[in-house]
């Protein structure tokens, strides 16, 4: 399947998940505040989320067992310090701004939400300043 | 089957769509989110397919439920927040910087982690130590009242609240 047609088919299955979530549920699939909502134990209605992550996990299973190339198996190319830095950015920055791709990038842009335009330009913005300076100020092109 | 159920075993499913949704759309790849943001070198633009996709879908769907009293399996529609603040710009640029990195955001981190990829258990890790971390200083979720409380919490809300006026 040539890369453009997999990227908007796998588009559809997400928003046809965030979009049956809303539905069903009446919540918004943004992963960050289900993660640490599943996580927190005082959370009210914390089965679903419990449910989802686990969904999310599961897929990651079957990709492993079914369709490896899916998956960044030979690592993930960036060294293990800067992936602690990067994995705590993100859990800090998630939550502050309350929420991430998917809450923000495709639930909020999807219901037309300014709010959600906004934090979506801005963490677009920011993830191709930081892999600019990276790429091409730190590393000289290199990586 | 009892709603209970129904709602548990959903959510389990749609967790199990999105995430083969992620791994189909290539954002389970770090190195092609990060070709996806580097406009200025050998730029993957592909990515944008997927929010095309994506965002598509939930916007008919928003539209749907936006004729319905109630979402079908209980509970009702939420009230969502509508203006921006400095948390949501400060708190997205953090994010964008973290994406920025490492190429990971964590819908792709739970699909990898579940792959038992060890590499992306860190990222993992450290991004639930991120969340903590964010708790425990008490800087406050954009768009929800001051106090660090969880949405769907008003007895919380209350409480912290309260705690506020008390101090």
């Amino acid at each position: 399947m040539s890369p453009l047609l997999s990227a908007l088919l796998g588009g559809l299955l997400i928003g046809t998940s965030a979009a049956l979530l809303y539905l069903l549920h009446g919540r918004i699939a943004g992963i960050s505040g289900i993660l640490c909502s599943a996580l927190t134990p005082e959370t009210s209605d914390r089965e679903w989320r419990v449910a989802f992550v686990a969904g999310l996990l599961l897929a990651g299973v079957a990709y492993r067992l079914l369709a490896p190339g899916a998956l960044p198996l030979a690592g993930t190319g960036t060294p293990l310090p800067i992936l602690a830095v990067a994995g705590v950015v993100v859990g800090f920055g998630t939550r502050m701004g309350n929420g991430c791709t998917s809450g923000h990038g495709v639930c909020g842009v999807g219901r037309g939400s300014v709010r959600s335009m906004w934090a979506t330009g801005t963490f677009v913005a920011v993830g191709m300043a930081v892999v600019f300076v990276m790429r091409h100020v730190v590393a000289g092109g290199g990586r | 089957m009892r709603r209970a159920a129904k709602r548990w075993l959903s959510a389990l499913g749609l967790g199990l769509l999105f995430g083969l949704g992620l791994g189909l759309s290539g954002m389970t790849q770090p190195d092609k989110v990060l070709a996806f943001l580097d406009v200025t070198g050998a730029w993957d633009p592909s990515l944008a397919l997927v929010m095309v996709g994506a965002i598509g879908a939930f916007f008919v769907a928003f539209r749907v439920a936006r004729r319905r009293p109630a979402p079908l399996l209980g509970g009702r529609f939420p009230r969502l927040p509508r203006r921006p603040d400095w948390r949501l710009i400060g708190g997205a640029a953090l994010f964008g910087a973290g994406w920025g990195l490492a190429g990971i955001c964590p819908g792709p981190a739970l699909v990898d982690l579940g792959a038992g990829l060890g590499d992306v258990a860190i990222f993992a890790a450290a991004m639930v130590a991120g969340m903590a971390l964010h708790r425990l200083l008490g800087v406050g979720v954009s768009g929800t009242a001051p106090a660090p409380a969880a949405p769907h919490e008003p007895a919380a809300l209350v409480a912290t609240a309260r705690e506020g006026a008390g101090q």
